[in-house]
């Protein structure tokens, strides 16, 4: 049942799409290894499941192309792509048992309209046999998701996850080259969506089958994902492996997305002289850009040290005053106001050093240099050069 | 199958086939009015021409006022109907509120005996009603049309669906101010309904406006009929020939109800049609 | 709220003081109507059940109760007798007609989306339209020598049918207006039925290979009508059983009795000829068709509906 490694390459070239006016999918391109299980994360109205969709063959795109295993279906009905879906709300047919819903693609595949009439398999003996195939197949694919003594069952008598799995088998019966599944996790509660999320990496595992898996949930992303798509307002903004979606942002709005708490973003300038400017201070890091180019300079709660600024003496950082707490027994965020910047700046602390501290202490936030990601005026990262701290500002 | 996007030659096919539907359809609503304009020479001729040579529509429209008192019809139509809504409010929709929020003794008793109700067609309980109005007297009169109507289980039931999806606190609150239950009937449940009761009242003055068959038992004198008496008289008395008339006559019986029925559609057809769709 | 601790006596006092408010306020509010359902629903019930062993006649000063007399006259009487049958003849045209032309337009216009709102306000037209009038016209329309469906069939080389006046065919005329007057109704229950089948049932049905429309009317839309198109069944047939007033006024029942139906029957005996408890008999029979179905219905629903 694991498919060769060599099938179900999709090559996604160009795609765009409008309803109406409004312009949804703005230029896609994305090359997609077999077996991967890419996840495509953005957030409600970026266009994601848009682009499952129009990989699935539900929706036809306005211009580009999509090659599955270098073959363009893009005048290919769904079933012909030889991909299957897992919907959002299971889409499981509730007049059918969880066996007829599984067996329902091989039987539309493998029997002719007239063999499926009511009675068929009365009178054909090859009709029988066909049957007896699916069955078995049934089962298999049952057996594999444990869902053998629910196959009896209409939909309306299952739980949110067994729907899911049923819907999942469905998907599987066909052997199909490429998986999609459309927020698959987000009708079930949070202790069994981090359960699921284990076993969709584990089914992925197994079958060896290319995976696109689309949500908004960063955690899904980052924790399933052999490579993960940033998607927002209808273009790509990233793809890469969810470490460096996380360390290694190519844009703003990505390092914004992902990662909770979010990013503590100031602005700043080039100083032209191999270090930028922010909020009073110099961080040496070579931009490589003119002095007074304007900056975005992003960094991460956990990349962020809190100290009281009576007990330190060395190295700069930001001054600021500690506004709100948040104890979460593993960590304590420490939400801390600078003059001058909008919005407090979130430090992720060991609760055992800063416990002590208390609302309203002044105190400096520091970091390593290495640490700040650079950002310039349209969002886009730009790579740095980290050297000495410099010192305070002239 | 909805709304997906018809190739050129599904579409066309779609649109003869209920085109054609609609020409049967509309084909005796357009014959009764381009009858209503000939005069009776050119209806005796028998062609099949559509519109008249001379028109005629000044004289048949006049003289159905005269020749019936076509405007008694409508005001009976009009007294009957508006009456009948207005005691079901009156009389059903506490009861639903009570079979809704309230809990007493009985209740479900009375819930199902509202359930079983539903299932009594009216015909059938026509003959001891009119026995009864008959011992009372009322037969002929404004009451025999009403009263047997003023009772509708359809709007019981209709109007405690409804209700019982309003949140309990907002009963609560108005408790909680004093209000005394008759004052949340009609001050705080009466309002929130008005969709449900809306619906309930198209329904109900479609179907009393064009019932014909109490009305035709429960009253004789011509003064009190109903528009469906009035052109059933007209046609079996004194116009069963005038053909120009007699359609001029039916196109005023049912204007009301067309007129209506066209400004408010997706009302009516609510209205008509919610019929517990899901119980 | 403690479990273990009797309520004070004030506590339990006042809430039985609201509770019995409740009650009272349930009674004034419920009181009119469930006398009225007494007055209008249950007890004509009874009396028709009862008179129906009577041979009351209206104004007569005595009755007697004669057990199952009228029963037996019934159903000995040739004019219930071909009542009965032609009703049901009426029913079992009526119904499939009705609902599969209804099905059809409700399919039809939504499959696709130019002129939805026309074609629904035509079609439920003739449901608004008072019948009384409209029977006139068509009564008029199929005139035997000045009603244009025979002149149009003339024209075209056909000869003239006696629609109301032949005896074979009256029946069926009758039929046929019926039809044409509850298809709008049926197709609009479908249309809502149509609507709420859940769109992504049918995209997973496209992705598992139901391709054609047929398929997908096997696969998805028929079985996720099945509650609606009991309903509609239901509705029609209960409907054509309580065929009235098209018969009372455009045959009367004749031509020789060709299209009684079961209600002008109970007319007739009863408010013609006040042959009082023979009709409430009559009416009998027309309620246990009608419970029969409805409660048939019921049973259906419960068992055989699949909930999504």
């Amino acid at each position: 049942m694991i498919a060769s490694n060599q099938h179900g390459r999709v090559l996604i070239r160009g795609l765009t799409k409008s309803f109406g006016e409004t312009p949804v999918l703005k230029g896609i391109d994305l090359d997609i290894a077999p077996g991967e299980f890419i996840t495509v994360l953005g957030p409600s109205g970026c266009g994601k499941t848009t682009l499952m969709r129009i990989v699935a063959g539900l929706e036809r795109q306005d211009a580009g192309s999509v090659e599955i295993d270098g073959r363009q279906v893009d005048s290919l009905r769904p079933d012909e792509r030889n991909i299957a879906m897992v919907f959002q709300s299971y889409a499981l047919y509730p007049h059918l048992s969880a066996a007829d819903n599984l067996a329902l693609p091989l039987r539309m595949r493998r029997l002719h309209w007239r063999q499926r009439l009511p009675g068929a398999r009365l009178f054909s003996g090859r009709v029988r046999e066909i049957e007896l195939e699916i069955a078995a197949r049934v089962r298999e694919v049952a057996a594999l998701l444990q869902i053998e003594p629910l196959l009896g069952r209409k939909p309306g008598q299952l739980s949110g996850g067994q729907k899911q799995r049923v819907a999942v088998g469905r998907a599987m019966v066909r052997e199909p080259r490429v998986f999609l599944m459309d927020e698959p996790l987000s009708n079930l509660d949070a202790e069994l969506r981090v359960h699921m999320r284990a076993e969709i990496a584990q089914l992925h595992r197994r079958l060896g089958v290319t995976f696109i898996y689309v949500t908004h949930d960063q955690a899904e992303a980052l924790t399933m994902s052999d490579r993960v798509v940033v998607m927002m307002q209808g273009r790509t903004l990233q793809f890469s492996p969810p470490g460096r979606i996380y360390s290694d942002p190519a844009d703003l709005q990505v390092a914004r997305f992902v990662g909770s708490p979010r990013i503590n973003t100031v602005p700043g300038k080039a100083t032209g002289r191999g270090s930028v400017e922010i909020s009073g201070f110099e961080v040496a890091l070579d931009t490589g850009m003119a002095a007074g180019t304007a900056l975005t300079l992003a960094l991460r709660p956990s990349e962020t040290r809190v100290n009281l600024r009576a007990a330190q003496a060395a190295g700069p950082g930001f001054e600021a005053r500690i506004v709100h707490r948040e104890n979460l027994g593993s960590d304590l965020f420490l939400h801390c106001h600078v003059e001058g910047i909008e919005g407090p700046l979130i430090a992720r602390e060991d609760p055992a050093r800063v416990d002590d501290f208390p609302i309203g202490a002044a105190v400096r936030m520091q970091f390593p240099p290495g640490q700040l990601l650079v950002f310039d005026a349209d969002g886009q990262r730009v790579r740095t050069t980290s050297g000495q701290r410099v010192g305070a500002a002239a | 199958m909805i709304g997906r996007q018809l190739g050129p030659i599904a579409g066309a096919l779609r649109h003869i086939a209920l085109m054609t539907g609609a020409i049967v359809i509309l084909s005796p609503f357009v014959w009764m009015v381009l009858t209503s304009f000939k005069p009776q020479s050119e209806i005796m001729a028998a062609d099949l021409r559509l519109l008249p040579e001379r028109w005629a529509i000044i004289q048949n429209y006049t003289e159905v006022w005269t020749r019936v008192p076509m405007a008694r019809f409508l005001l009976n139509g009009l007294i009957v109907t508006c009456a009948i809504f207005a005691l079901q409010v009156l009389v059903n929709l506490p009861c639903a509120y009570a079979l809704a929020k309230l809990r007493f003794r009985g209740r479900n008793a009375l819930f199902l005996v509202v359930l079983l109700g539903l299932l009594i067609p009216l015909h059938a309980t026509a003959i001891p009603i009119y026995i009864l109005f008959h011992y009372l007297g009322i037969l002929n009169t404004y009451a025999a049309l009403i009263f047997p109507f003023m009772i509708s289980v359809f709007g019981i039931f209709m109007l405690r669906q409804f209700f019982m999806t309003v949140p309990d606190d907002l009963i609560d609150a108005a408790r909680m101010d004093g209000v005394s239950e008759i004052g949340i009937v009609w001050r705080i449940m009466l309002p929130t309904a008005i969709p449900a009761v809306t619906a309930f009242g198209i329904f109900s003055v479609v179907a009393h406006w064009n019932d014909y068959f109490w009305p035709l038992i429960a009253v004789g004198t011509k003064d009190l009929y109903t528009p469906p008496l009035g052109i059933a008289f007209f046609r079996l008395n004194d116009g069963g020939t005038d053909y120009g008339v007699l359609m001029a006559a039916a196109t005023i019986v049912i204007l009301p109800l067309v007129v209506a029925f066209l400004m408010a559609q997706r009302r009516f057809i609510e209205g008509v049609t919610f019929t517990g769709l899901k119980g | 709220m403690s479990a273990s601790a009797a309520p004070a006596p004030a506590v339990v006092a006042a809430h039985q003081r609201r509770d019995r408010r409740e009650v009272l306020a349930a009674m004034a509010l419920a009181g009119p109507a469930g006398a009225l359902i007494l007055l209008f629903l249950i007890g004509p019930l009874i009396c028709i059940a009862l008179l129906s062993l009577t041979d009351y006649q209206l104004g007569a000063k005595t009755m007697r109760l004669v057990g199952l007399t009228n029963y037996v006259e019934m159903f000995g009487d040739r004019v219930f007798r071909r009542s009965l049958e032609n009703t049901l003849i009426y029913v079992a045209v009526v119904v499939p007609l009705s609902v599969g032309l209804g099905l059809a337009a409700a399919l039809l216009i939504e499959a696709g989306t130019s002129l939805r709102a026309f074609y629904r306000t035509v079609y439920f037209l003739p449901v608004m339209a008072t019948l009384i009038a409209m029977a006139i016209v068509w009564e008029f329309a199929l005139h035997p020598t000045l009603g244009p469906v025979n002149v149009m069939l003339q024209a075209i080389g056909f000869s003239r049918v006696d629609w109301l006046q032949d005896r074979n065919v009256v029946l069926y005329t009758l039929a046929g207006i019926g039809i044409w007057q509850s298809v709008g109704f049926n197709m609009v229950l479908f249309m809502a039925g149509l609507q709420s089948i859940p769109k992504d049932l049918y995209e997973a049905a496209s992705v598992d290979g139901v391709s054609n429309g047929w398929d997908r009317f096997r696969t998805v839309t028929w079985p996720m009508l099945g509650p609606v198109s009991l309903f509609v069944i239901v509705i029609t047939a209960i409907r054509s059983f309580q065929v009235f007033d098209t018969v009372q006024v455009m045959t009367k029942g004749g031509p020789n009795r060709a299209s009684e139906v079961l209600l002008y029957t109970m007319y007739s005996e009863g408010f013609e000829f006040f042959r009082t408890g023979y009709a409430a008999a009559v009416t009998m029979v027309f309620l246990a068709f009608v419970l029969t179905i409805a409660v048939l219905k019921t049973w259906l629903l419960d068992r055989r509906v699949h909930y999504a």
